[in-house]
């Protein structure tokens, strides 16, 4: 009956990506930004891609998005080709991105302007009730810039999470907040996961980050872009950044990252 | 209110001034008139309803043409922020007319269409529309890509993310647009009434091209001074609140 009990509703996606590959050609040089990457993410899987910088793995997230379209190979979700953008798979960027001219309410409205299916008054509740769901309810009539770093992006969350997308895909969402708001947006992310059960694939460089939030850690290799290895974390939610267990994976995972660089710069 | 009495001491420094150099500099009064002889003349310009027809006469002219520049320039500088193509041919023409003083097209302007108001009219448009299609484009091509990445991903395609993306993005850049529109309309006008002579409307700038006419100085200050004065309120009671507005949202500029 109410607008929430309708928004739970959207089931989570499963999301395959075959074989694909991407080259960026400027002027003075091509670069081979992703070479045969191929992985599948489950209905309401919670996938991290961690990787140095330059392993392909936020153009991975953009062709996911179907905002870059990959050279060779595809991406379907829920079986049906991605072939641009859809609002069942939205993206938060790592810039909250969102829109000075509009209030923290319109923000959070202004992805829901795309479902003529809904009635104003259902709109205006489904964005209050993911306003309180971040807890910015009392933040609603503030504008942009009156924000701290960590409310734009519970905001940006909030704007993404309002159409009620099958797939939620974050670009390092948290890279440039403090530690602090940091560790309370990890809480909140796994909450908000679990609750609304969504599937997130989210691009870290940020390896205990990547095994706090994520049931599997693929981690990906530069100069092409692969996938090197992929770890699953069986740790129980909600988790901890701090905990021994947690930073043991985090540090099997540091150890090959860290081989591997080292491997590469040898050659 | 402190601001207020700030500016006003400041203008006021500036007519004293101006007072003591015509008693020091032993000039002729009719050459440089005293800030008295000028009120003079103004005051009695505004009693016998000269200033006020003349004003109004030039109001809705610059009004006129201003609109039309600015319905023209809009539209012009999006769509040359839009794409190179568009870029290299309207935005290469634009600032090939912003660059070319206004006064440059009245002699066209009096081939064409002869003493009349369409030639005083058609001076400003020229005049606005080029320093409008720059600014506007200009400011479009700095919004932030992540804007329109944003709306795409969200399903904002087309003319709705043109209305309730890039609109709204560039609003800084249209308002700085508009008034530097503004500012060209004014001067492109001020050389057209000085040189296009017609009997249709005694503008400002008539009043100032027969105050050299006659030699009348407290006539030719006075009106400049009319002139600034009509700049600044309109500065101060169009773009002031657009601008505030802008800052309010925006968190730019200076808050009180």
């Amino acid at each position: 009956m109410s607008a929430r009990e309708d928004f739970d509703g959207s089931p989570p996606a499963k999301l395959v990506i075959e074989g694909v590959s991407k080259w960026f050609r400027t002027a003075r040089a091509t670069v081979h930004a992703l070479d045969d990457v191929t992985l599948h993410v489950d209905e309401g899987e919670f996938v991290c891609l961690v990787g140095p910088s330059g392993c392909g793995k936020s153009t991975l997230l953009d062709i996911i998005a179907g905002l870059t379209m990959p050279d060779n190979g595809r991406v379907l979700a829920d079986d049906r080709l991605v072939e641009g953008p859809g609002r069942h798979r939205l993206v938060m960027f790592q810039e909250s991105a969102l829109f000075p001219w509009l209030n923290v309410f319109g923000n959070v409205m202004f992805g829901l302007a795309r479902r003529p299916d809904l009635s104003s008054a259902q709109r205006r509740e489904i964005a209050a009730y993911h306003l309180q769901l971040v807890g910015l309810a009392k933040f609603k009539r503030a504008y942009v810039h009156e924000l701290s770093g960590g409310m734009k992006q519970r905001v940006a969350l909030a704007r993404s999470l309002a159409p009620d997308p099958r797939v939620l895909l974050m670009d390092e969402p948290l890279s440039g907040l403090d530690a602090l708001t940091r560790e309370q947006l990890y809480s909140d992310i796994q909450r908000i996961w679990q609750s609304r059960k969504k599937t997130i694939v989210l691009v870290t460089h940020n390896v205990r980050e990547a095994v706090c939030l994520g049931d599997r850690v693929i981690l990906m290799s530069p100069s092409p872009g692969r996938i090197h290895e992929e770890f699953r974390i069986p740790l129980s939610r909600p988790r901890d950044i701090n905990t021994p267990e947690l930073a043991g994976f985090a540090q099997r995972i540091m150890t090959v990252l860290k081989g591997h660089v080292s491997a590469e710069v040898s050659e | 209110m402190r601001r207020i009495l700030v500016a006003m001491a400041f203008f006021a420094a500036l007519v004293g001034l101006w007072q003591a150099a015509t008693m020091v500099g032993g000039w002729s009064p009719v050459l440089s008139p005293p800030p008295l002889s000028v009120a003079e003349y103004l005051w009695g310009a505004l009693n016998d309803g000269s200033l006020v027809e003349a004003s109004a006469v030039t109001l809705q002219r610059l009004l006129i043409g201003y609109a039309i520049g600015v319905i023209i320039g809009l539209p012009l500088g999006l769509l040359s922020s839009a794409s190179d193509f568009f870029q290299d041919t309207i935005g290469t023409l634009a600032l090939g007319l912003q660059t070319l003083p206004s006064v440059c097209w009245i002699p066209l302007a009096l081939l064409w269409f002869g003493q009349t108001e369409g030639a005083m009219l058609f001076v400003v448009i020229m005049g606005t529309v080029g320093s409008v299609v720059i600014a506007t484009s200009t400011g479009a091509r700095s919004i932030p890509p992540i804007y329109s990445r944003v709306a795409r991903t969200i399903g904002s395609e087309g003319l709705d993310k043109w209305t309730r993306v890039i609109l709204p993005a560039s609003l800084p850049f249209l308002i700085s647009g508009m008034k530097q529109g503004w500012a060209f309309a004014w001067r492109s006008l001020m050389a057209a009434e000085i040189f296009v002579t017609i009997l249709t409307g005694f503008g400002l700038g008539h009043l100032l091209h027969y105050g050299r006419e006659l030699s009348a100085m407290d006539q030719v200050i006075g009106i400049m001074l009319i002139i600034v004065v009509i700049g600044l309120i309109a500065d101060k009671s169009l773009f002031s609140p657009c601008e505030r507005f802008m800052h309010r949202r925006w968190g730019t500029g200076v808050t009180q």
